[in-house]
């Protein structure tokens, strides 16, 4: 498999993604926000389907699209204060609806593998491209993680310590925008968030710190994405999906792990 | 606190409010459900802005306030604290002091003694390593006071820290505020719902009821006066038990 160009760049890509997706999911599920990565997946796709139609490079206009959604999200959030999650819904409203009549237009075919992703050739400079996203990406969590710890575990209690909770939230927020516009070339939109959260959702099972969680995390996430890649290589599968189901068999295991090593404590 | 006014919609949540503090005193802000207490203490801290009024924290006007380290504060968020959320005791009694520094560098020794030091504080070092979800209720509420004595702070505010915690568990933890104010004469200012626990430790007592704050200095007079009867509701009686 590793003889063809394309495939070895789809698992170059796929591993960057294996560790950026878990590791912004992880600060999202912890805070209670994975349905963001649902929301700005579909403002991802409205923004692909506007670059095919402008003829534009589609994981631009993804990334533009995506970006601006979330920082419209943090807007929303504060103006229904007392009902936040709101904002997520209206966001995800517009994004899916302008996505529909964009496509509606015509001159979008490739939609489709944005959709649910595929081992589309890879070119180099898109290679350079994410790469460099990427390590902007864990760059920016390992420069925060501390931070980012204290504002996931307690938001007040690290506003009054006298952190900056509003500029790191948006900062965030441009993370979860960047990774989802990286990740929709091979996992596709409608499978990211999976990709956010089922790895998470694995590790918090075992992890025995905050720490060893993150790790956890994106361990899992890399191993769903080579597994899933050559699965989908063989077998000739969609490639998101078989990446996502990969993650949920990791899920899976490690519930019947846990379940076997201790039976009466598992309620 | 001068003329302070608060609400949330058109109804006022607080009006005209006016209070102070004094160094050392072991204040409970009690109501009914519903009666702004939280809302109170979040705009002490300075986490809700008043629509009218003034707020000071050490005499310095909390827009302006940036002394952060002089003050603990225990929110309700805590008392939600997910089980499953994967800290460990070191990683939730260290959060303040490594927000300060990048993943890079190492944990000073220091700081790890601090850490350490406030644990031993509150009797629970032995547990340094354990996930938090894996505590009890008495024994989180133990991490998150050395959390917030981490900075040494001057005034700890506490949003109902006794909720779901057993009786034994609540004695150990005034005996643990008792021990604070002695050795450090540590101003604490609590939310509670147990008008009848916490008159009998406090000796300030802040009761909310209608936008209102009745101050008594004196915690007897809240079993004389009438105040149960203005904050509950016509239907109070009062009933002292021997056992």
């Amino acid at each position: 498999m590793l003889s063809y160009e394309f495939m070895r760049r789809s698992l170059i890509m796929g591993i960057m993604i294996g560790i950026v997706a878990p590791s912004v999911g992880y600060f999202l599920v912890l805070r209670r926000q994975s349905v963001i990565g649902d929301t700005l997946s579909h403002v991802a796709l409205s923004g692909a389907a506007f670059g095919m139609l402008t003829n534009s490079y589609p994981i631009f206009t993804a990334i533009i699209f995506t970006v601006i959604a979330s920082l419209g999200i943090e807007g929303l959030r504060k103006k229904f204060k007392h009902y936040a999650e709101l904002s997520l819904s209206i966001i995800l409203s517009a994004g899916i609806g302008l996505a529909s009549i964009l496509i509606s237009l015509g001159n979008t075919q490739g939609v489709l593998s944005y959709l649910f992703g595929s081992l589309s050739l890879v070119s180099s400079e898109e290679i350079l491209l994410f790469t460099l996203l990427s390590v902007l990406i864990i760059g920016t969590i390992i420069f925060l993680y501390n931070k980012m710890f204290y504002i996931t575990f307690d938001e007040e209690s690290a506003y009054l310590a006298g952190l900056s909770t509003n500029r790191i939230n948006i900062f965030f927020s441009i993370l979860v925008a960047l990774t989802i516009a990286i990740s929709m070339r091979i996992v596709g939109v409608l499978l990211i968030s999976s990709l956010m959260v089922l790895p998470v959702a694995a590790s918090i099972l075992i992890a025995k710190s905050f720490k060893s969680g993150l790790v956890y995390s994106l361990l899992f996430g890399v191993v769903s994405v080579i597994i899933g890649l050559t699965l989908s290589y063989y077998l000739n599968l969609a490639t998101g999906g078989t990446i996502v189901l990969s993650a949920l068999a990791i899920l899976l295991i490690v519930i019947m792990f846990q379940s076997i090593k201790k039976p009466k404590n598992t309620f | 606190m001068e003329n302070v006014s608060f609400s949330y919609g058109k109804a006022p949540t607080l009006s005209k409010v006016n209070l102070h503090v004094d160094r050392g005193d072991f204040v409970g802000i009690v109501g009914p459900n519903g009666s702004a207490k939280t809302t109170l203490l979040k705009l002490m801290v300075g986490l809700l802005k008043p629509d009218e009024g003034s707020i000071k924290l050490f005499g310095q006007s909390i827009d302006d306030f940036r002394d952060y380290q002089r003050i603990g504060y225990i929110s309700q968020n805590v008392r939600e604290f997910n089980i499953m959320f994967p800290a460990t005791v070191e990683e939730v009694v260290g959060a303040e002091i490594n927000a300060r520094r990048s993943i890079f560098s190492r944990t000073k020794e220091e700081d790890k003694d601090r850490i350490y030091e406030v644990l031993q504080r509150v009797e629970m070092i032995d547990y340094k390593k354990q996930k938090v979800g894996s505590l009890s209720g008495g024994q989180k509420q133990r991490i998150f006071i050395a959390r917030a004595l981490i900075n040494n702070p001057e005034i700890l505010f506490m949003d109902e820290p006794l909720v779901g915690v057993d009786l034994d568990s609540q004695n150990k933890f005034y005996s643990l505020l008792d021990r604070l104010k002695e050795d450090y004469n540590i101003t604490i200012v609590m939310v509670s719902h147990d008008i009848g626990v916490i008159s009998e430790k406090v000796n300030r007592l802040f009761c909310l009821s209608n936008g209102r704050v009745y101050d008594h200095d004196l915690t007897k007079d809240i079993h004389g006066a009438n105040i149960l009867e203005d904050l509950y509701g016509k239907n109070v009686r009062l009933l002292f038990h021997k056992h």
